[in-house]
């Protein structure tokens, strides 16, 4: 998942009677599945909640072109290096239709972007990890696009109006990431030497367990899945997206003849669901505290980049004045 | 950034079509504004044209409003063409 542990700021889900005239109206709106919209009442913990996490996936999108950046230079193929930058085009893309939703909120761009700049935001863990070689830009493709398309689709159904219309659109063009992933690796498992295959089979090594962590801390471990399931901000828990993630992957996984570093991982005919091994957490929770090997340089590049343009958005800012200070006077 | 003018973006997918909102960009003036919904919102041929418009320009309906402006077309079914019952034998009207 893209978003992480969001705060909802509740302890404790209200029943319908528990609740004022206005709160009760609202939450029997999102039982019937009617979307909220910007200027309908909604609770004070509803609307930050939503900043908190839309915020948090907008920042992971922008956050995660920087490990796709890396190879830009260092595409294989100029056929590569297109698709590339079309990806890349897309994640600023998605943020901006996301900062853009959470902006209906009342939220302030700027504000949550320099709260992303000074570590007070989170964005998803997965982006905290280096893209050592190519095969990483497929792998990323296949897993990380591939599993933040688990959690995309259902957000699609997400209560609030304008978060499910940017997931929507998110999602028509999603696809087209976790395929151009999958291909490179599967060029290069099919036409690749021996030292490309075993690249494949590392870039997987590295990404696979990161990418199971994506979905966030077990349903147990989730104290906030509740409010936020209530709300119908989340659809479906942690753990069943990722289960669902896992099952749609290894039959991938087997077409590309690799293997995952999970000597847990095999098909449970009872459950009718792939079993997997313990996942570790304390290396989660440290990449989300900041310690994960990518954090400062992820954090120090969006710095730098947002200090570097400043004149250009001065510039802009001047070229506009100066052009309507001539069309006055024409 | 946020000091960059809001505006709301208006795109007509097909020629024949309505231009339907589809989102919204920040920028210093319209001619910015269109650049940036070109990049944003067409990168797939989504648009054969693009309005774009100042967010503060925009009057909208309050939602404590709803009931008042459109509740009273609710009891007028006589405005439907199923309403209108007709035997079989005038076929299709």
């Amino acid at each position: 998942m893209y978003a992480q542990q969001v705060e909802t700021g509740v302890k404790a889900v209200k029943s319908l009677a528990e609740m004022g005239p206005e709160e009760r109206a609202f939450q029997e709106k999102i039982d019937a599945e009617i979307k909220i919209e910007a200027k309908n009442w909604m609770p004070d913990n509803y609307r930050k909640t939503l900043i908190r996490q839309i915020s948090q996936h907008a920042h992971s999108e922008i956050v995660g072109m920087l490990p796709e950046g890396n190879w830009v230079t260092r595409a294989p193929t100029l056929k590569r290096k297109l698709q590339l930058m079309a990806k890349i085009q897309d994640e600023a893309g998605h943020g901006l239709y996301l900062y853009s939703a959470m902006e209906t909120l009342g939220a302030d761009r700027d504000e949550e972007i320099e709260k992303l700049h000074s570590g007070r935001a989170k964005y998803s863990s997965i982006f905290n990890y280096p893209t050592l070689n190519w095969a990483d830009m497929g792998a990323v493709g296949w897993l990380v696009d591939g599993a933040a398309i688990v959690n995309q689709v259902v957000l699609q159904r997400t209560s609030y109006g304008p978060y499910s219309r940017a997931m929507i659109r998110i999602c028509k063009e999603e696809s087209f990431h976790q395929r151009q992933g999958y291909e490179i690796l599967l060029h290069m498992m099919r036409h690749g030497t021996q030292a490309q295959k075993d690249m494949v089979q590392d870039a997987i090594n590295r990404l696979w367990w990161p990418s199971l962590m994506m979905f966030g801390p077990s349903d147990a471990e989730s104290p906030n899945s509740a409010q936020s399931m209530a709300w119908k901000i989340k659809r479906h828990t942690n753990d069943e997206l990722r289960q669902r993630f896992i099952d749609q992957t290894v039959p991938q996984l087997e077409i590309l003849g690799c293997t995952a570093p999970d000597p847990d991982l095999k098909w449970n005919e009872e459950r009718g669901h792939y079993d997997f091994g313990e996942i570790q957490w304390e290396e989660f929770y440290e990449v989300l505290k900041g310690n994960g090997p990518c954090n400062r340089e992820r954090l120090e590049t969006r710095r730098n980049a947002i200090q570097d343009g400043a004149w250009v958005r001065e510039a802009a800012v001047a070229h506009a004045n100066k052009k309507q200070k001539q069309q006055a006077a024409a | 950034m946020s000091e960059w003018t809001l505006f709301e973006v208006f795109i007509r997918s097909k020629h024949g079509l309505n231009h339907k909102h589809v989102g919204s960009v920040h920028a210093t003036d319209a001619e910015m504004a269109i650049e940036n919904a070109r990049d944003l919102y067409t990168r797939r041929n989504e648009g054969v044209s693009i309005w774009v418009v100042p967010s503060a320009a925009i009057t909208a309906t309050a939602s404590d409003e709803k009931e008042p402006l459109f509740d009273p077309a609710e009891d007028k079914v006589y405005r439907h063409a199923s309403f209108y019952e007709l035997p079989d034998e005038v076929g299709h009207m």
